[in-house]
């Protein structure tokens, strides 16, 4: 070894060791205290920062939550019922529990129902599709298939089925998150409970035009006929602007709504088919009340 | 004669006047039409008629509906069928007045004569009257309501009345045969103008590949000292409010919240002079336009007087049927008008030509990576950057395009045009402008 | 079925007939008077020069977009083929050909591709090219060959440039008047008679092209313009003072592929400002660098170092330098 190389080993050491010091020193002076519950709420979310809880990011939710008086407002639909007890526990605080819910896409119109009326040549993207006009069919509310939802989803849980030109919806993957929800520019997704068995039924239609207009615009479609308003024995139903709503909250399964609706509007999602209805005779037509109570 | 045109930005696309020799020719009026009880900026009118109701021409159907709206008039006689709702040229269906049409009778207070009555004697506010009476909007395609635009602000002034023949939308003719067809009447339109905004000069731009109806309004204008004709250089878009008053009288009217009286200039399309000497000389309230019905692909490209409310299916089969070739049916001009989703849209009075393009010349093209040519900034005459706007736009940054003046944009498309990589430019920069008018509206709550 | 149906889509419908295809198309049109002036003055060498600096910037860009991107390739639209030529026509005709494919190589996978295709690049890929060519390989990149003498022959008889010659002969305190007699007359050196880079001798082809890139409004007259015109008033202002210590304006645009690097590579549409203000500031940055580095730096050629440098500037001119919007207050 040369002199040369020797005194440019120990300059190099020496430069190295200064630097450490000084870093050392500065990370010590500069220090920012952090609460370590921080670190350790953090620790227990799912990382997926995807703003699913109003926070931009884990790490400020996990602030919020080390910050606020008790947990209430604040929850991470991700990491979901058994990640805010975790949390909870870490911060000696009560856990808030809700339902999980899931996204679910209201509407049905595929090119087999809805007829397509012109032909879309601009940007392929929904938002900038609804600001142009009403769509490429006769329905104004419905879904574009352009794919805002799809692209916006970090959790790869929706996609546009290539057939129905509609967005589908993969429910173990979904966190409900929100995303897609405000991506939609019609407001046809919605955030709804994902139901016992993940059993629910919800109209599959945000069409608000008159019954005949909305009907003539796609087969499908909610023409606020109010049957199954009147069908629901629980007032789970109501109809507003020629279209009804189910509320999730209110909804117990019973499976009135769906056969009375003209349309097929209403959609039941992971319920058994129903059994096909005996033939009737005249006196079991009056018992026919009391048998679809059974499920 | 000097040339004059707008310094900044500008595109020459092929003007296209295929139907620029074709007179006028009265359209027959269909059997039923449907009136949208929308047909300019502002409130809807509302319906003063029931259904059943026998309605003669010119009688008036829909009262306005606030301070910006207009009076909506029948342009046929017969019964009123019903109030329903029709597919317009917005896209969207709209509320619309149907009437079966039963002859052609007309309100007995209006003058039919073609005598040419030159003059008024009304006082200025009279004439603002009869001309909110006849329900005149801007004809040019904006349609703002002209007894609004003739109510000058407290504290503005009106130094000029610019009249806009510049017509720079390639493929329209309606009002270049309107000056070339009625010249005298145009005259005695400005002339009721000038007195209702008590200015003392107007200025007529027309585009230079109009010499024609330059040469004659300047022959009928001899006479009138107050009156100029000026000769515009063939640029799009001349005939933009904005860039017409830059080219005309050297002056640039700020951009919104501003208007053109914040630098005293009035602008009116020549369609909307001619309506105005029709509803002041002649009591004839606004209930037909003409309207250029042209396309490469179309057998006879005409210009028609249309009655309000017929649907254009009706204009097409007049001028030859439609084509195989479908592509793209506009209302307006190429580069600003609006695409149709369905031929039974009914024409308003906004609408200033159907346009018929073929595939191969409107059809877009594949989107290509942004080269950065600048070739959108040197273009655009508001002197935005569209390239800019555009990745603000994708990128959700909102506030910054507010920042970048996109609110200035007059939506001429002379950018997407220019476009090398054929980059949608404006479609961008309109869900743009679109979204910081929301924020701007939630801040000011 | 769905031609019986109509399109829509917001406006404009009507586009002017400009692409990328037959922007690029322009400029390659006019570079071919460089390209034939070279191939009169330099012969075979040039023509080698050239054909293998366009096909490995052509396979390196196809070849990257394919296997290593996995998106379509692009080479249909011509900007590969430009970053050859322009590539080639910066290099002297006698190098080795292993040398220009590296410099294809850097070109195009570290100036162009690296940052995300055409479009997105911050720096000419030509110029890095050659930059890099130019500090790794220092010896082949400066020996030119001698102008139609070597012609017939790949290598030849090699002579130091003009510029070189009136550097080192100023550094030694010979009065530029006096050097005058060895190197070519201003002649040979508008038409192209003189040692030199391919492209870059013949000031005279150039000019063609960059007319025809006017016309074509393929280029605005603001960088060449702003460029040329700083570097002759610099260098105007310094020999009207002492004409002996310094070359005259006239020599040095002239010289050193002043007019290849104003007309072809300062304009290059992804690395230049986007408004006229900035093109004319960015111009004048170039010819004050040049001209700084000619005469205190140690290189005797400074256009390409220039261009790199402004080039990073780009951004910041950008930010600074919009277009008047029409109606707001000054």
């Amino acid at each position: 070894m040369t002199v040369t190389s020797l005194y440019a080993i120990l300059t190099l050491t020496l430069v190295g060791l200064c630097a450490a010091i000084i870093l050392f020193l500065v990370a010590k002076k500069f220090h920012i205290y952090e609460d370590p519950k921080i670190d350790e709420v953090e620790e227990a979310l799912p990382a997926a920062n995807c703003g699913g809880c109003g926070y931009p990011g884990c790490r400020h939710f996990a602030e919020a939550c080390v910050k606020s008086e008790d947990l209430l407002g604040l929850y991470c639909p991700v990491g979901g019922n058994a990640c805010m007890a975790e949390v909870a526990k870490i911060l000696g605080k009560e856990a808030v529990e809700k339902s999980p819910m899931v996204a679910v896409v209201r509407c049905s119109g595929s090119p087999e129902y809805r007829p397509v009326t012109n032909v879309y040549d601009g940007v392929p993207t929904c938002v900038i599709a609804h600001n142009l006009y009403s769509g490429d069919t006769g329905c104004p509310y419905g879904c574009f298939g352009l794919g805002d939802c799809v692209a916006v989803c970090k959790f790869d849980a929706i996609y546009i089925d290539e057939k129905t030109k509609l967005p589908v919806v993969i429910e173990e993957k979904c966190t409900a998150c929100g995303a897609c929800v405000i991506a939609c520019p019609r407001n046809i997704i919605e955030l709804r409970k994902i139901g016992p068995k993940s059993r629910r039924i919800f109209v599959s239609c945000v069409n608000k035009d008159k019954g005949a207009v909305a009907r003539k615009a796609c087969a499908v479609a909610c023409i606020g006929c109010g049957l199954c308003l009147k069908e629901c024995p629980f007032d789970a139903i109501t109809i507003e602007n020629n279209l009804a709503y189910i509320d999730f909250e209110k909804c117990r399964l019973c499976r009135k709504c769906p056969p009375v609706c003209p349309t097929n509007a209403i959609h039941e999602v992971n319920l058994p088919p129903k059994p096909a209805p005996k033939p009737e005779t005249k006196t079991e037509e009056k018992n026919k009340g009391s048998e679809s109570n059974a499920a | 004669m000097r040339l004059k045109t707008f310094p900044q930005g500008g595109i020459h696309p092929d003007d296209n006047k295929i139907s620029a020799h074709k007179p006028i020719e009265k359209l027959p009026v269909p059997k039923t039409i449907s009136i949208p009880i929308s047909q300019h900026i502002g409130a809807p009118a509302k319906p003063v008629v029931q259904i059943n109701d026998q309605v003669k021409t010119g009688q008036l159907i829909a009262k306005s509906g606030g301070f910006i709206s207009a009076n909506i008039h029948s342009s046929v006689s017969g019964t009123i069928k019903k109030l329903d709702k029709v597919m317009d040229v917005s896209g969207y269906k709209r509320d619309c007045i149907v009437i079966e049409v039963e002859g052609d009778e007309w309100n007995e207070d209006i003058d039919l004569s073609p005598e040419i009555k030159q003059d008024c004697t009304l006082s200025c506010d009279e004439i603002k009257k009869k001309i909110m009476d006849a329900g005149i909007v801007g004809m040019g395609g904006a349609t703002f309501p002209s007894h609004v635009k003739l109510t000058i602000p407290d504290g503005k002034k009106a130094e000029y009345l610019l009249v806009n023949g510049a017509e720079c939308e390639p493929y329209l003719t309606s009002d270049h045969r309107l000056m070339l067809e009625k010249p005298e009447e145009i005259i005695v339109g400005i002339k009721i103008l000038m007195k209702a905004l008590n200015v003392e000069k107007a200025i007529v731009g027309i585009e230079s590949n109009k010499m024609d109806a330059i040469q004659l309004l300047s022959e009928k204008a001899q006479e009138e000292k107050a009156i100029t004709i000026q000769a515009l250089k063939l640029q799009y878009p001349q005939g933009g409010e904005k860039q017409l008053i830059k080219a005309l009288v050297n002056r640039e009217a700020p951009p919104p919240p501003g208007l053109p009286i914040d630098v005293g200039c009035v602008v009116f399309n020549v369609g909307t002079v001619f309506a105005v000497y029709e509803a002041v000389q002649k009591n004839k309230p606004l209930v037909e336009r003409i309207v250029a019905i042209t396309g490469k692909t179309l057998m006879n490209p005409s210009n028609f007087l249309v009655r309000l409310g017929t649907p254009i299916s009706t204009l097409i089969e007049k001028a030859g049927g439609m084509p195989q070739d479908r592509g793209k049916i506009i209302s307006g001009g190429p580069l600003m008008g609006k695409a149709i989703a369905d031929t039974s849209i009914p024409v308003t009075k906004g609408t200033s030509g159907i346009v018929l393009m073929p595939d191969n010349e409107s059809l877009r093209k594949e989107c290509l990576t942004c080269i950065r040519c600048a070739k959108c900034v040197s273009v655009c005459p508001q002197g935005l950057e569209p390239y800019l706007l555009m990745l603000l736009g994708q990128k959700q940054l909102f506030s910054k395009a507010e920042e970048e003046n996109v609110l200035n944009c007059i939506e001429c498309g002379c950018c997407s045009f220019a476009c090398p990589s054929n980059r949608p430019l404006l479609d961008h920069i309109r869900y743009a402008k679109t979204t910081v008018m929301n924020l701007i509206r939630t801040r000011k709550r | 079925m769905s031609d019986r149906l109509l399109k829509v889509s917001l406006s404009p419908h009507a586009f002017s007939k400009d692409s990328i295809e037959s922007l690029m198309h322009g400029v390659i049109l006019a570079l071919i008077p460089a390209f034939l002036a070279s191939l009169y003055f330099f012969g075979i060498g040039a023509l080698k020069v050239t054909v293998i600096s366009v096909l490995a910037c052509v396979f390196f860009e196809y070849v990257i977009q394919k296997f290593i991107l996995k998106v379509k390739p692009t080479i249909s639209d011509g900007s590969a083929i430009i970053t050859g030529l322009l590539l080639a026509f910066n290099l002297p005709s006698n190098l080795p050909s292993g040398i220009v494919i590296i410099g294809a190589f850097v070109a195009i996978a570290i100036g162009k591709m690296s940052f995300g295709g055409l479009g997105k690049n911050p720096f000419n890929p030509a110029l890095v090219g050659r930059v890099f060519l130019l500090i790794s390989f220092p010896v082949p990149m400066t020996l030119w060959p001698k102008p139609i003498v070597t012609r017939m022959q790949l290598d030849g008889v090699t002579a130091a440039t003009p510029l070189a010659i009136v550097k080192e002969g100023l550094g030694n305190g010979q009065a530029f008047s006096s050097l005058l007699s060895q190197i070519p007359s201003y002649f040979d050196l508008f038409i192209g008679n003189v040692g030199g880079c391919i492209g870059e001798v013949s000031a005279l082809a150039i000019l063609i092209g960059g007319i025809y890139m006017l016309y074509k409004k393929i280029i605005s007259w603001h960088i060449p313009v702003s460029m040329i015109g700083t570097i002759f008033v610099f260098t105007g202002i310094l020999y009207q003072f002492h004409p002996n210590q310094y070359a005259s304006p006239l020599f040095h645009i002239l010289t050193g592929g002043v007019f290849l690097g104003a007309i072809f590579m300062a304009t290059d549409y992804v690395t230049s400002p986007m408004t006229r203000k900035g093109m004319i500031i960015f111009g004048g940055g170039i010819g004050v660098i040049t001209s700084l580095i000619r005469i205190f730096g140690a290189y005797p050629e400074g256009v390409s170092f220039a261009i790199l440098i402004m080039n990073g500037f780009v951004p910041l001119i950008n930010k600074f330098c919009k277009p008047k919007r029409f109606g707001e207050a000054k």
